[in-house]
């Protein structure tokens, strides 16, 4: 009885390794099969494919494949007035547009020499956070859902929508934010918003009471997420490893503190660390910055200032030309550090800017490291474990 | 123990069964937030069709068409933009570019229709079911904008130190100044529209931006040949009508086209221009008068090869650019500047030679192939009222030539001028510098039949005026000059209370029981002025068409009816500069058809 639970099958026969030290996988001898999971597939977030080799129904070989939503963002931008650009850079990770936002503006403030009016920034570090919560309150439920608990996505999207809400009345949209542009913000709070992100954010608190109890208290979450997916602390520096994904194994990494940025600096907060890199570690990891978002967001709605100036002058945004220059501007967002490189030439577009989005580390090398010797059904747990975001791998 | 608090625990979520779902019942006619970006609306009779709206789109989804009963006119380019939604991504920022605040979203964001050609449509005037709806999106606020709105201010001496000297006041921008004037523009393109000379004002400024000020004068001359004295004196209607002026201080076109000028050397100008080798084709035409249209006339010719001969009347050349408009505003050093490159591209002056009495018209016939004439409005108009054919009541334009020449004139302590327009300020202001020389102090009262809003004259000519103390005194009609013992007393005036009549027509109405009195010395009159043409001979006066109100009549080329003779400048349109020198223009092409095409 006990030998049928803790059945392990027997690997050590194959994939025979050549003489080489590659692994001998061929497909003729009946030993293994090719599976895609993707790009069409409800497990995984975003078009992109994983086309495995399993034997039996584990798995020996994965190789990651992008492509399917390729629009060229990078040179569509390149080819755009620096204005126009911020249009554009939102769609590399549509889930969070506002960190694309941030990153664009301030690498062109940067290279000009603009400050923002402190106004602006606090309602920068506002749009920041809601990104967060609002992004957090899918993925985190979300890991539940690729084990099949689809009860805490539905909560978890219900709060998002009111999240949306209140993007919607803030930057006038509930996907498309197109909120923070170069020199500022595009508006103040609107009247009574305060009042009524309190409100979402109290039904936010009694859902992570509930989440709790569904999924983190829940034996079949914990036999499925402990211990499966583990991130070695080792290859942490390997592969560039950030975010809630380093932080999960221990490593304190966070551009809110090693890098401050925005009002940052006067928020009291620590990111929250856990020690054993496997997807019940970054579950909970994610969990306790869901709580601490709601708490910074309280914290930046106290803090910040009733009125202000919203934007600093620009030059004439129809013909602004920046001096030749180089930057790399980074922030934190929800799955870690999201980066852009941005260099121009003294023309009125930009020379080259390229994005450096924490997906493209995760879900292109780590994964197909981390998915040797899974289960098949593990797949999309260990995907969404990292929270992958398609679009920024192949902006 | 820990394991069966994880077998029971999921199961609190059944507590969900009785409670109240949270689901929207009917999702569909949710109103969007105040702010919410959804379809467009425009105030097609705000909106001037200038066009930033089509440049900020990044997906090119805006395009500028032209619309049934909207016409193109000064200051409206007579389209209006239309909006193709499968390429808008709703960015709003041709909301917030908007130069005139009439392009904003409703937040409208459901709409269904069958008709794919319906989702490309003109806001405002393809009716559509959001139209009234005054909420979403429009410019933020506060101190939210896409370019400057104030304008760089120009350098001036302060009224003290400029209140005795016909020194020029206004001293120029630096290099800094006009690139960030120059920075504010949208390049729209509806000044080019509206002035005379259409000159192609978005690209010189964009040269300013460029720090390529070569290009910014050949991009000049390509219009205008008197850039310095436009730069200057310019009635800049381009300014009027600027778009970024609907909602801030509009461009200041003619400050910036007076920075390119000025920073350009005289002796590099030939090389700049590329009109070092041009060949002469052996053709002659002689030109009456050497102002703006004149002159203009001349560059033009003498660019393609013509040999040109222009007939002054008076000892330098100018017209009434130097011998109407006083030094403190064009300084004669600038006119010179402008002048003389025309005059090396080998056009000839004769100096002091009056037609009609030393030459006559037909010598010139016979002599030349084409004859231009732009001899102006030199004749001052009298208001006819009692008094006004004493000896101490003088013409604005004859007093104005008098000081150009460097004459003396009569300044006495106390003086009225008559006139609202330009010329008026420019004799008050300069009477003003001439009492606080000889008298120490100034004592000069400017009166108009306009009231302040509608006098003619510049605005910062009236403040400028005024900051020199003089006393600026609009809205009331001279009834007679009133005389004692031979001295004039003052001016008798009785309040007006409107120019024109409703259809526009100049028919004053005067309310006969409010009246005042100006006293003075000495009466200026300046209320406009007429023109002498008793050169043309009546041979070929038969020949040209005159309207009823006397008025010569031309073609598009400025030809009349003696098909050898040109006539342009204020005789035809304006009176101003920028006329007179899109009329020479003009006409220099008239003769070149004339003479190569006998046309």
């Amino acid at each position: 009885m006990n030998n049928l639970f803790n059945w392990e099958p027997d690997r050590s026969k194959y994939p025979t390794v050549k003489d080489n030290g590659e692994l001998d996988v061929d497909l003729s001898s009946h030993k293994f099969t090719k599976l895609w999971v993707g790009p069409n597939h409800p497990g995984i977030t975003g078009n992109m494919a994983v086309e495995i080799t399993i034997s039996g129904d584990e798995i020996v070989q994965a190789k990651t494949h992008v492509g399917y939503l390729h629009r060229g963002f990078e040179k569509l931008i390149e080819r755009r007035l620096f204005i126009q650009g911020f249009p554009t850079c939102i769609r590399m990770c549509v889930a969070e547009p506002d960190y694309n936002e941030y990153i664009l503006s301030k690498s062109i403030e940067d290279l000009s020499g603009i400050e923002i009016p402190e106004m602006a920034e606090w309602l920068r570090t506002l749009a920041l956070e809601m990104a967060r919560l609002q992004s957090l309150l899918r993925t985190v439920p979300g890991q539940g859902g690729t084990f099949s608990l689809g009860l805490g996505v539905q909560w978890g999207m219900y709060l998002r929508d009111l999240i949306s809400d209140r993007f919607e009345e803030l930057t006038g949209a509930r996907i498309y934010h197109m909120y923070i542009l170069p020199g500022g913000v595009r508006g103040l709070l609107p009247d009574g918003f305060k009042a009524r992100m309190e409100e979402n954010l109290k039904l936010i608190d009694q859902f992570v009471i509930n989440i709790k109890k569904l999924m983190f208290d829940n034996v079949i979450f914990k036999k499925r997420a402990i211990g499966v997916g583990v991130i070695k602390k080792e290859w942490v520096d390997q592969f560039g490893i950030v975010g809630p994904n380093a932080r999960a194994v221990g490593i304190s990494r966070d551009i809110r503190k090693d890098y401050p940025y925005l009002k940052y600096q006067e928020l009291d907060f620590e990111p929250p660390i856990a020690k054993n890199g496997d997807i019940f570690a970054r579950s909970t990891v994610r969990y306790q910055e869901l709580i601490q978002t709601v708490d910074l967001i309280r914290q930046i709605m106290a803090k910040m200032p009733e009125k202000g100036d919203i934007k600093s002058p620009t030059p004439n945004v129809l013909h602004w030309k920046i001096a030749k220059g180089e930057t790399y501007i980074r922030s934190e967002s929800s799955r870690g550090e999201y980066g852009m490189y941005y260099v121009t030439d003294g023309s009125d577009k930009p020379r080259r800017i390229n994005l450096r989005g924490p997906s493209y580390n995760h879900a292109m090398s780590l994964l197909e490291h981390m998915l040797i010797n899974a289960n098949i059904s593990d797949v999309h747990a260990i995907m969404v474990s990292l929270q992958t975001c398609p679009p920024e791998i192949e902006r | 123990m820990g394991k069966i608090k994880d077998i029971l625990s999921p199961f609190t979520a059944w507590g969900n069964v009785v409670k109240e779902p949270v689901t929207i019942k009917k999702p569909i006619g949710r109103e969007a937030a105040p702010r919410y970006r959804g379809f467009h609306k425009n105030d097609i009779d705000t909106c001037i069709g200038c066009g930033t709206c089509e440049v900020i789109c990044e997906n090119e989804a805006i395009d500028l068409v032209p619309v049934d009963g909207i016409e193109t006119k000064d200051g409206d380019s007579g389209l209006r933009p239309m909006i193709d939604y499968g390429r808008c991504c709703w960015c709003a920022l041709c909301v917030d570019v908007c130069t005139t605040g009439s392009l904003t979203l409703s937040n409208e964001y459901t709409w269904v229709s069958e008709d794919p050609d319906e989702f490309r449509f003109i806001p405002g005037v393809d009716k559509k079911s959001w139209d009234d709806n005054e909420k979403g999106w429009k410019k933020p606020e506060p101190n939210y904008e896409f370019y400057g709105k104030k304008r760089v201010e120009m350098p001036e001496l302060h009224a003290e130190d400029r209140d005795k000297s016909f020194i020029e006041f206004v001293t120029g921008y630096s290099k800094q100044q006009a690139e960030e004037e120059a920075d504010r523009c949208v390049e729209c393109g509806i000044c080019t529209a509206t002035c005379p000379a259409h000159m192609g004002i978005p690209e010189y400024i964009k040269a300013i931006r460029n720090d390529d000020l070569e290009e910014g004068l050949r991009i000049l001359y390509e219009t205008n040949p008197l850039p310095e004295i436009c730069g200057r004196i310019c009635t800049h209607k381009c300014e009027d009508v600027c778009s970024v002026g609907h909602n801030g201080d509009p461009i200041s076109i003619r400050w910036l086209k007076r920075y390119i000028a000025d920073q350009n050397p005289s002796e590099k100008y030939k090389e700049i221009l590329n009109a070092e080798n041009i060949e002469n084709n052996g053709k002659k035409v002689a030109i009456i008068g050497s102002g703006p249209s004149g002159l203009s006339a001349a560059y033009y010719l003498a660019l393609t090869g013509y040999e040109c001969t222009i007939f002054e009347k008076l000892p330098e050349a100018g017209g009434m650019m130097r011998y109407g408009i006083p030094e403190y505003r064009l300084p004669y050093d600038q006119i010179d500047k402008d002048i003389n490159y025309i005059l090396s591209l080998g056009v000839d002056i004769k100096y002091n030679v009056n037609i009609g009495t030393d030459i006559t018209l037909d010598k010139l016939k016979k002599d030349y192939d084409a004859v231009f004439a732009g001899t102006g409005l030199h004749l001052g108009r009298s208001t006819r009222i009692p008094g006004s054919d004493h000896e101490n009541v003088y013409f604005a334009t004859d007093l104005l030539r008098e000081i150009s020449l460097g004459n003396e004139i009569h300044v006495s302590e106390k003086i009225v001028v008559i006139g609202g327009g330009n010329v008026a300020m420019d004799i008050t202001r300069s009477l003003a510098r001439l009492q606080n020389n000889k008298f120490g102090k100034v004592n000069v009262t400017a009166t108009s039949l306009e009231s302040e809003d509608i006098m003619p004259a510049d605005r910062e000519e009236v403040v400028e005026a005024r900051e020199e103390k003089a006393i600026i005194d609009p809205g009331w009609g001279p009834t007679s000059i009133e005389i004692e013992n031979g001295k004039i007393k003052g001016l008798h005036v009785q309040k007006c209370l409107s120019v024109f009549d409703e259809s526009g027509r100049f028919n004053p109405k005067f309310d006969e029981s409010n009246t005042k009195f100006f006293e003075a010395d000495m009466i200026v009159e300046s209320i406009g002025q007429g023109m002498d043409v008793e050169y043309i001979s009546e041979e070929i006066r038969e020949q040209i068409e005159f309207d009823q109100r006397g008025r010569i009549q031309v073609n598009d080329y400025f030809q009349t009816g003696a098909k050898w003779l040109f006539i342009g400048g204020d005789i035809i349109q304006g009176p101003d500069v920028i006329h007179g020198i899109a009329n020479g223009h003009k006409a220099a092409i008239g003769i070149d058809k004339f003479i190569n095409q006998n046309g």
